[in-house]
């Protein structure tokens, strides 16, 4: 998925806010662009003779044309009522309206006993993915090492497997990483829930919990990843990650990346205070060779907050940090 | 463009020569080796390069094999009929009754479909509705009445085939004169080629749909509309499509950056040649038996008149262009009256390549090549429909505004004469019989928009011809010429929504890929009236088999008779069909990765 626009990261956080707020109502509800603010819409626009402009002749205003019967109800409906064009039902996402239309036009009629399998159609493949999305160098104050970012999965259109995995090495041993096995289930165009697990791994005792959230693409293109996690003793925590891409060319294109976690209660074994623990800003350039592979240079920084930066502090390491990366993104 | 050489088949069982060398060899000779050539005096005996052979008579043996074919500098295997791509050229008599006996030498099963073809519904080669499939080893033998004339084409419906090779035309004179008779006659048959596995393809596209598109928004494009049209403009034009998650460069699906386009069979590099004398009539039978690409054809300098389309006899129209989308065919003539070549041109719907042959008074003359016309963004009128039309107010895309008051050059209509173009007529507002009315099954993950009030008009000649200063065809000025096949109105009505989630590469009609949904029973002997709106911002080109579709215009006065009817983004269009054939039928898109993602129905006549 690619991102045409240019917009700021900062907008990122207002869907956020936005998708996280509509949930209540059903996130579908969260993605119906408002039609309201539609350019053109105002009364005169909905006219019969303007309506009637073919679509070839663009500008060109149409003609005013006689009062057709068949036209009048329609017309006097609009001139009773002006039109607000918020009242006219979303292009994208919603419900079906009560009386939405019956796709079956069977009469009872049973499928073809093959239903069309000997033609070799799979309207719902099932394919594997793996997705190095970042696997990279990086160097700062403290040293080099390596980190990654890969998911991947098996599944359909609907319903997948799927697992994502990020961390650190440093010096040879792993200082944080965790894994994640989920369940990931198509709810609207362009959501998918998750449900599943995730182990935190590293340096202090590994965490166990269960994870739940939806990912998708945000209006605007956001590529929008939040999920929730509670684990054993009342242990709660949060992540959310927004990605955007700005091609500069068809092959070069820059990515920002926005992780942020928290945590419900501090965890001083893992040097995790309670709240926002960690923010990091990633803007990494890559150039895609082929679709599928790309090596990239970039830039992130990192900062601690609150008892998570306490933390740092008293093992000698600087809240904030900056670091340099280069790697390859690949998928298959 | 990538290096191109000839098409060279090549049938790899039957080579003895060391493979590579042989194929290389015939490629820099610029020569074609059918198996014909090894074996003088077989019928499928090529003449030469771009010139498949041509089999008449009423009894045919086809053989589906792999064959070694080289487009576009690399060997690849190819699926074929006799061992040519296209296959060979099948001529038929209106009014006989042929058999066809298809041998499948593949490892896999295969059919053959004859496209646009009035037949039993179990010779129509559909697998899994029609019969079987032909099972590797085994031969099947079509039989039925050639009860149509005219120019039409068939192919493989089994999983990729048609991609890549198992296409050809098909021509049937008229048991009468022709009506318009020529003193040539030429197939110029459109295919896009890939060197690259189909099914890989497929699954790229499921991960990631714009894999193809290299001609995506950027941030310097950005920039340049700031400093030619401001902020506003350039942030307003983006707006709608950003909102809305939509790409207004999604044109195709696949393009040139994995496709080689072929004029019978011929890169445009090997430049296939149609020989005329000055001053000839030429009749040119256009046939998109591509399986992913919309072509805009044209012939600078030429004149088309456009006398048939799928094969029907229409009102004879003087066209510059006109846009043939996958499976349509249409048939012109032109007549050259220079001793000059003549660029016969086919440039894909996104303009990332191009077919491109000649017309000349002898071999190895050519024309300039035109240039690819200028991209555009899909308009506002390609994503909300008639809405989107009204908007002189609203923010169009680049390169798509129209100069103020300019009028469309409507097309001449040719000596024949033809009916008056009727007035342009009131549109629907969204009440009486041309409300659109979506699916409740239109709502879910599957479908990524809904279009209220698509546009009804039929004159628009579409995404990157409009206003191009050239008359370009389109369905608006087609008229057969006979009438519909029944003259009775329609007594019912089925409607049907062309849905999509471009991100996850879904396709369907209302919301739901074939494998979850019912078949749609038409009561035999009905005359239906079928209306597809296009929820979707592509073209869809919409095949009907066994049936005719008798298009109508937005009044549904009777328009013209086809096999395929392409309907363009957020297009709401309708057509007549009488259920007269019993059996079971295919009814699908024709771009063929969206038929295999799920747009694709079984139609029952009983």
């Amino acid at each position: 998925m690619r991102r045409p626009a240019l917009a700021s990261l900062a907008l990122a956080a207002v869907l956020f806010a936005g998708v996280v707020g509509a949930q209540d109502h059903g996130h579908a509800h969260a993605e119906a662009p408002d039609m309201g603010d539609m350019p053109g819409m105002e009364h005169a626009g909905m006219d019969h003779a303007g309506m009637a402009m073919p679509a070839a002749s663009g500008s060109i205003p149409a003609p005013a044309l006689p009062h057709a019967p068949h036209h009048h109800a329609a017309s006097h409906h609009s001139s009773a009522q002006p039109h607000d064009m918020s009242a006219m039902p979303p292009m994208q996402g919603g419900s079906p309206p009560p009386d939405a239309r019956d796709p079956d036009y069977s009469d009872g009629i049973r499928s073809s006993p093959m239903h069309g399998m000997d033609m070799g159609m799979e309207d719902r493949p099932r394919l594997a993915t793996l997705r190095l999305d970042q696997l990279e160098f990086f160097d700062d104050r403290a040293g080099r090492g390596l980190q990654w970012d890969i998911q991947g999965g098996y599944g359909g259109d609907i319903d997948k497997l799927w697992l994502r995995t990020e961390g650190e090495r440093r010096g040879g041993r792993l200082v944080h990483g965790d894994a994640e096995v989920l369940w990931s289930h198509a709810v609207a165009a362009f959501w998918n829930t998750e449900l599943g697990v995730r182990e935190d791994l590293g340096e202090g005792p590994n965490r166990h919990w269960a994870a739940f959230g939806i990912q998708g693409l945000a209006p605007y293109w956001f590529e929008l990843q939040l999920t929730g996690y509670m684990g054993p003793h009342g242990r709660t925590a949060a992540r959310l990650r927004a990605e955007y891409e700005l091609l500069f060319t068809q092959r070069l294109v820059l990515q920002p990346e926005l992780e942020v976690n928290a945590y419900g209660k501090a965890d001083p074994a893992r040097g995790l205070g309670s709240g926002v623990s960690d923010a990091t800003l990633g803007l990494r350039l890559r150039y895609e060779i082929g679709r599928q592979f790309a090596p990239f240079l970039g830039v992130e920084w990192t900062r601690r907050f609150a008892g998570t930066a306490e933390s740092a502090r008293s093992r000698g390491e600087s809240p904030s940090e900056r670091r340099w990366v280069a790697g390859v993104r690949l998928w298959l | 463009m990538k290096p191109l050489s000839l098409v060279s088949p090549v049938d790899a069982t039957r080579v003895d020569l060391p493979r590579r060398r042989f194929v290389q060899g015939l490629a820099v000779g610029g020569a074609v080796a059918g198996f014909g050539l090894l074996r003088p005096g077989q019928a499928h005996a090529q003449a030469r390069a771009g010139h498949p052979a041509v089999l008449s008579g009423t009894d045919f043996q086809l053989d589906i094999g792999r064959t070694l074919v080289d487009c576009t500098g690399r060997v690849r295997p190819a699926t074929t009929v006799n061992g040519s791509l296209p296959g060979p050229l099948l001529r038929w008599k209106e009014g006989t009754t042929v058999t066809l006996r298809v041998t499948n030498h593949l490892r896999e099963a295969t059919s053959i479909h004859w496209h646009g073809i009035v037949l039993p519904f179990d010779m129509d080669g559909v697998p899994g509705l029609s019969f079987d499939g032909i099972a590797p080893g085994e031969t099947f033998t079509y039989r039925f009445d050639v009860r149509q004339a005219g120019t039409y084409w068939y192919h493989a419906h089994s999983h990729f085939q048609e991609q890549t090779g198992l296409f050809g035309a098909l021509v049937i004179d008229p048991t009468g004169h022709e009506r318009h008779p020529a003193d040539r006659d030429y197939v110029v048959m459109l295919n896009d080629w890939t060197d690259e596995d189909p099914a890989h393809i497929y699954a790229l596209l499921k991960k990631q749909s714009d894999y193809y598109n290299y001609h995506q928004p950027t941030v310097p494009g950005f920039l340049r509309d700031v400093r030619e049209r401001g902020l506003g403009d350039a942030l307003a034009m983006r707006r709608k499509w950003n909102q809305m998650r939509m790409n207004p460069t999604d044109l195709a699906d696949v393009g040139g950056a994995a496709y080689t386009y072929l004029m019978n069979g011929t890169a445009p590099a090997g430049n296939w040649t149609g020989l005329f004398g000055p001053g000839e009539k030429v009749r040119l039978r256009f046939i998109n038996g591509s399986a992913s690409t919309i072509f805009d054809v044209r012939i600078p300098g030429l004149e088309m008149i456009v006398v048939a389309a799928d094969g029907q006899d229409v009102v004879p129209v003087a066209v510059d262009e006109f846009r043939i989308s996958a499976a349509e065919t249409y048939d012109v003539i032109v007549q050259p009256r220079d001793t000059r070549a003549y660029t016969v041109f086919a440039q894909s719907i996104d303009r990332s390549g191009y077919a491109r042959g000649t017309l000349a008074p002898r071999e190895g003359m050519q024309a300039p090549v035109p240039a690819m016309d200028e991209r555009v963004w899909l308009g506002m009128q390609d994503m909300m429909g008639a809405m989107g039309a009204m908007g002189s107010h609203s923010p169009l895309s680049p390169r798509e505004r129209v100069s103020e008051g300019r009028e469309r050059v409507r097309p001449e209509h040719a000596a024949h004469g033809s009916p008056e173009p009727s007035p342009p007529a009131p549109l629907p507002t969204g009440e009486g019989s041309q409300a659109v009315h979506h699916a409740r099954t239109e709502y879910g993950p599957s479908v990524d928009m809904r279009v209220d009030m698509p546009r009804t008009n039929l004159d628009d000649p579409g995404i990157g011809l409009r206003d191009n200063g050239r008359r370009v065809l389109t369905y608006a000025d087609l008229r057969s010429i006979d009438g519909p096949l029944d003259p009775r109105e329609p007594e019912r009505e089925i409607e049907l929504h062309l849905t999509g989630n471009m991100e996850r590469f879904v396709w369907s009609f209302d919301g739901l890929p074939f494998s979850e949904a019912k078949p749609i029973h038409f009561r035999y002997g009905e005359r239906l009236r079928i209306v597809l709106v296009n929820d979707t911002m592509m073209n869809h080109p919409i095949h009907l088999h066994g049936m005719f579709s008798e298009l109508e215009d937005a009044e549904g006065n009777f328009l013209v008779r086809k096999h395929t009817i392409n309907v363009q983004p957020a297009q709401r269009i309708s057509y007549r069909v009488t259920a007269d054939n019993p059996g079971r039928w295919a009814y699908h898109c024709h771009l063929l990765y969206h038929m295999e993602a799920g747009m694709f129905r079984e139609v029952v006549v009983s």
